[in-house]
């Protein structure tokens, strides 16, 4: 059993979304309101999607500053999983606590889709529990959703494992179908697409229940979440 | 130059509602008061043209625990859980700023549904624009739909669906309507009522500025002239639509939340069209009291602002709740965590005696609390007692002419085959754009007969119950026969809830028509308004909010009538996700319902997507006929209702049959399967492409217990062919492969927005 702490910051939306994929695992989640500065009894931080701040500036610009980040950023240094979900990802990015940056959609405009994600490593705290070359349905929903990062990064990157999903098709113009990264330790996790979105057949997939098994160290029987 | 006119026609006035004025006052209104009757006295605030005719609409039934004239409809969905519906137009804001207009439109109907206590859970945009090989109706349509993306995503309510019609009608008057429901614990309805002598109100969110003054009487109130919907019309009405800021709004929605779940306050009103003075004239008629508010202490946005400004202006993201003052300290102080402004801007007080000893709601604002009294007006003669119009009606004098023109015995211009892939158009362009799954309930989305959705939410009691959601209208039919078009509209999105599962539980209507100070465009107000009434007495159904927008008129030219149904279901067990149009190869498929039309034809094309697209405009509609309707609709209902509630079933797919026909219906179910059908021989073109409700296409892996069980419920099915290989055919009429009908299915929205021009 886990407590998650899902961090809250105003602009914040998928905050109720993410309690109840862990709380459909079976494990327990509590809102950490933006402005704390500790993360006292938690196992697991997750920062949601939404739009933290407003966007204003960029996304996650405002939100890197927020009390909470500092706190944050002690967590993972001491190995605490932290898993960014879409602008949870940006605000990691922006914090300098994952590497690379994430850009306006090929396109420009917001997406709003189903995407195949292949995993393309496990070394991290979200795909451990996956295997490589699964294929996974996941939602992205997003307007500045494509990653890019320098020569050098990316070669890093794939050297150490740190890109653990990519786009089966790339949906957004992201460097090497890149849909999510890791840091070098594997314990900080951030992704464009929503897999709380994609923990039941009834809205469509059920395939982010492996990489929130995996976020939160539990293996649950799979009939249960067959509906 | 011309000589200036006088102060109350500027602000949108007749002479004859300057004199009523003079005798609620007793005197002059000073020119002040005449600001706050400019604009609560519009068509837009006051539905003045209307309100004799909507009166006739059924507004009843046992589930309905609010109706219209509240903030939002309220139904009593079950299991402790109420259900808030509203929809509006923000039309003429979009035709001159189409990212804020959309965007704002957003805005608007989410504090509707937060006012009645509920969190907004969906929204549905119906929009209509002219054809796109109109540069302008491509910046039209590429700045709507990114303001309702802009600002919905960001705010955090998915949209799950909508409407898009493409006909020259709009060229110069696109319209835009914003459906949103909400949901809420029962008990915790609110209404919009200052009660309470000594309570306080208190205004949050957004300072005040001088953006959108005059929005509802200038700028909703009054047709366009510009002759060619172009440029000319728009550059002088600009300041008069409203900016929108959706991380605002978010915040206003959990603090206003919020503070509803502490039960810190008494009441509490949005603040939309017409600003400050419709919040608290509203709030004060419906409590029977008096209030006093202070333009000194409203904040504002910049410097210089006149008392008729702050009072009339249509700034988004704000609120007015009415607390008691011990509640003062701890709404300020959760209004704080969430960066809500709140400040103090008026006092509940006590009813002022007139002369004949009765009490009187007065609305009073101040130079300061104990200042100078600016303006003193009684708050129903703004919020209630605007002047109601019976205009002149009169049937369109070529109407007999337009009729008899009828389509339907027209050859095809080109063959079928390629009449069919003329009228496929995937809109994935515009919903892709819309956060369409936040809250993990959108369990059928945007693109399909009907939205489905769990019926969950933060803070609601658990329940295994959904709701479904669907807009419709049909302007080419109304324009041909409003009475008998609406009434179809209502059955046409009562069978797209069927094919969800779902029964229907209420309707919210947007009528969005021309001038009404034209005859012909009265008669066709009145026409669909009883058409209506038909529709929802025959199938049972309670009209439960709604939104009239007039002076839909370019250059003397009136938009064809567009009533839009907004249609709310219900189903009692969502567990498993309906079939939708994902038939399997080796599938029976079916008609279910009449095949023929209840008309001097048996396939009637008179107001068809088929004929329209040929320029032919003319012709007559099936009949209205609710208890044919209503077997079939019954029948598809509970066949989807069983599979929803985790039944196995024989049935793997339900389309309804609506615009472009039963070909068109069929090459939607070809083109997202991507299987081909072979289907039998029909009686012509006009089969193919004839649009009456209360039709089905349907496919099943057992046609034997198909047909039995229709048979029992007395439903007329008629075998139309199978599913499988990779050409879809229907007779010797269609023959194309499944690839095709993909390709220009999914490329004709986008291939036209990119169109250079």
């Amino acid at each position: 059993m886990s407590r998650i702490g899902v961090v809250v910051f105003p602009g914040s939306n998928c905050e109720y979304d993410a309690v109840a994929a862990v709380e459909r695992l079976g494990d327990q989640a509590e809102f950490v309101w933006h402005t704390r500065t500790d993360l006292n009894g938690i196992d697991g931080v997750i920062l949601p999607g939404g739009f933290a701040h407003g966007d204003y500036l960029r996304p996650g610009a405002l939100a890197r500053f927020s009390p909470v980040m500092g706190a944050v950023e002690r967590f993972a240094a001491d190995g605490g999983p932290v898993l960014g979900i879409c602008n949870g990802f940006q605000v990691l990015v922006e914090a300098g606590m994952l590497p690379g940056a994430l850009q306006k959609n090929r396109g420009l405009t917001f997406l709003c889709q189903p995407t195949t994600l292949v995993v393309s490593s496990t070394s991290s705290v979200l795909t451990r529990g996956a295997s490589v070359g699964q294929e996974l349905v996941v939602p992205i929903n997003h307007f500045s959703g494509s990653y890019t990062c320098d020569d050098e990064t990316h070669d890093e990157l794939v050297r150490n494992g740190q890109i653990v999903l990519r786009y089966k098709e790339n949906p957004n113009g992201s460097r090497d179908d890149i849909a999510g990264v890791a840091n070098k330790a594997g314990n900080v996790v951030g992704l464009m697409p929503h897999p709380e979105r994609a923990m039941s057949m009834l809205l469509g997939s059920a395939d982010g229940v492996v990489l929130f098994e995996s976020f939160l160290g539990v293996k649950v029987e799979q009939p249960a979440l067959a509906h | 130059m011309s000589s200036p006119q006088p102060l109350h026609r500027a602000l949108g006035l007749t002479d004859s509602e300057l004199e009523s004025i003079r005798e609620v006052l007793g005197r002059e209104p000073n020119s002040l008061e005449l600001a706050l009757y400019g604009v609560m006295w519009s068509e837009h605030c006051s539905y003045k043209s209307s309100r004799i005719h909507l009166r006739r609409l059924p507004t009843e039934a046992p589930h309905v625990l609010v109706g219209p004239g509240e903030n939002a409809g309220v139904i009593d969905a079950g299991d402790g859980i109420a259900v808030a519906i509203r929809i509006e137009s923000h039309n003429h804001p979009s035709a001159i700023e189409p990212y804020q207009g959309a965007a704002t439109g957003v805005g608007g109907i989410l504090r509707d549904v937060f006012t009645m206590g509920a969190r907004p859970l969906a929204v549905m945009d119906p929009l209509f624009f002219g054809e796109l090989s109109d540069a302008r109706q491509r910046w039209l349509v590429e700045g709507v739909v990114s303001g309702i993306s802009g600002y919905g995503n960001s705010v955090g309510v998915p949209t799950i669906g909508g409407e898009l019609t493409f006909d020259d009608c709009y060229a110069s008057n696109p319209l835009v309507n914003v459906l949103c429901c909400g949901a809420l614990p029962t008990e915790r309805l609110v209404l919009g009522v200052a009660s309470g002598v000594g309570n306080l109100a208190v205004l949050l969110g957004s300072s005040t500025g001088r953006d959108g003054i005059g929005g509802v009487s200038v700028l909703a109130s009054a047709g366009f002239d510009g002759a060619d919907g172009a440029e000319s019309l728009d550059d002088a009405k600009r300041p008069s639509v409203q900016v929108g800021d959706p991380y605002e709004e978010k915040r206003l929605i959990e603090a206003c939340l919020a503070l509803l779940d502490d039960g810190l306050v008494v009441g509490i009103q949005d603040l939309g069209g017409a600003g400050i003075v419709c919040a608290t004239s509203e709030t004060a008629a419906r409590g029977g009291v008096g209030m006093d508010v202070d333009v000194t202490a409203i904040p504002l946005r910049e410097a210089g602002m006149q008392p008729f400004e702050i009072m009339t202006s249509e700034s988004q993201e704000r609120m007015l709740a009415i607390i008691t003052p011990e509640n003062w300290a701890a709404v300020a102080a959760l209004c704080a965590k969430w960066e809500v402004r709140a400040s103090i801007v008026g006092h509940v007080v006590e009813p002022t005696i007139d002369a004949n000893g009765r009490a009187v709601a007065m609305l009073r604002v101040r130079q300061g609390f104990d200042g100078e009294v600016l303006a003193e007006v009684p708050a129903n003669s703004l919020a209630d007692e605007a002047p109601l119009y019976d205009r002149p009606m009169a049937r369109p004098a070529d109407l007999d002419a337009v009729n008899a023109d009828d389509p339907s015995d027209d050859e095809p211009v080109g063959s079928p085959n390629d009449d069919l892939l003329d009228l496929l158009m995937d809109p994935a362009w515009v919903y892709r754009q819309y956060d369409s799954q936040l809250f993990l309930n959108t369990v059928v989305g945007p693109g399909r007969d009907a939205a489905l959705l769990r019926l969950a939410g933060p803070g609601l009691p658990y329940s295994e119950r959904g709701i479904a959601l669907s807009t419709d209208s049909n302007p080419r039919w109304c324009a041909l026969d409003p009475r008998a078009g609406t009434a179809l509209t209502v059955a046409e999105s009562v069978a797209n809830l069927a094919c969800v599962g779902a029964t229907a539980k209420a309707v919210v209507n947007c009528l969005n028509f021309g001038n009404p100070e034209h005859p012909e465009v009265m008669w066709q107000l009145s026409e669909s308004i009883d058409g209506m009434t038909e529709a929802c007495l025959g199938l049972g159904l309670p009209v439960i909010g709604g939104n009239v927008s007039l002076y839909n008129e370019s250059g003397g030219h009136d938009i064809d009538p567009t009533p839009v149904v907004g249609l709310l279901g219900v189903i009692d067990s969502l567990v498993a996700p309906p079939p939708g149009w994902g038939w399997r190869e080796g599938d029976d498929i079916v008609l279910v319902g009449t095949r023929h039309a209840d008309s001097d034809y048996r396939f009637p094309l008179g107001g068809s997507r088929w004929a329209t697209r040929r320029g032919r405009r003319g012709g007559h509609l099936a009949h209205f006929d609710a208890e044919t309707l209503a077997a079939a609709i019954d029948f598809v209902t509970g066949e989807v209702a069983a599979i929803c509630a985790g039944s196995p079933s024989d049935v793997t797919a339900v389309h309804d049959i609506g615009g472009g026909g039963l070909a068109v219906a069929l090459a939607e179910m070809v083109a997202v399967t991507a299987l081909g059908a072979r289907v039998v021989e029909l009686e012509g073109h006009a089969e193919l492409f004839s649009e009456f409700p209360g039709r089905f296409v349907m496919a099943t892996n057992d046609v034997e217990a198909f047909l039995a069980r229709a048979e029992v419920a007395g439903v007329p099915v008629t075998h139309l062919g199978t599913v499988g290989g990779q050409d879809f055919r229907i007779g010797s009429m269609v023959n194309v492969s499944v690839e095709e009908v993909g390709a220009r299915r999914r490329g004709a929205l986008e291939e036209s927005l990119a169109a250079v021009g």
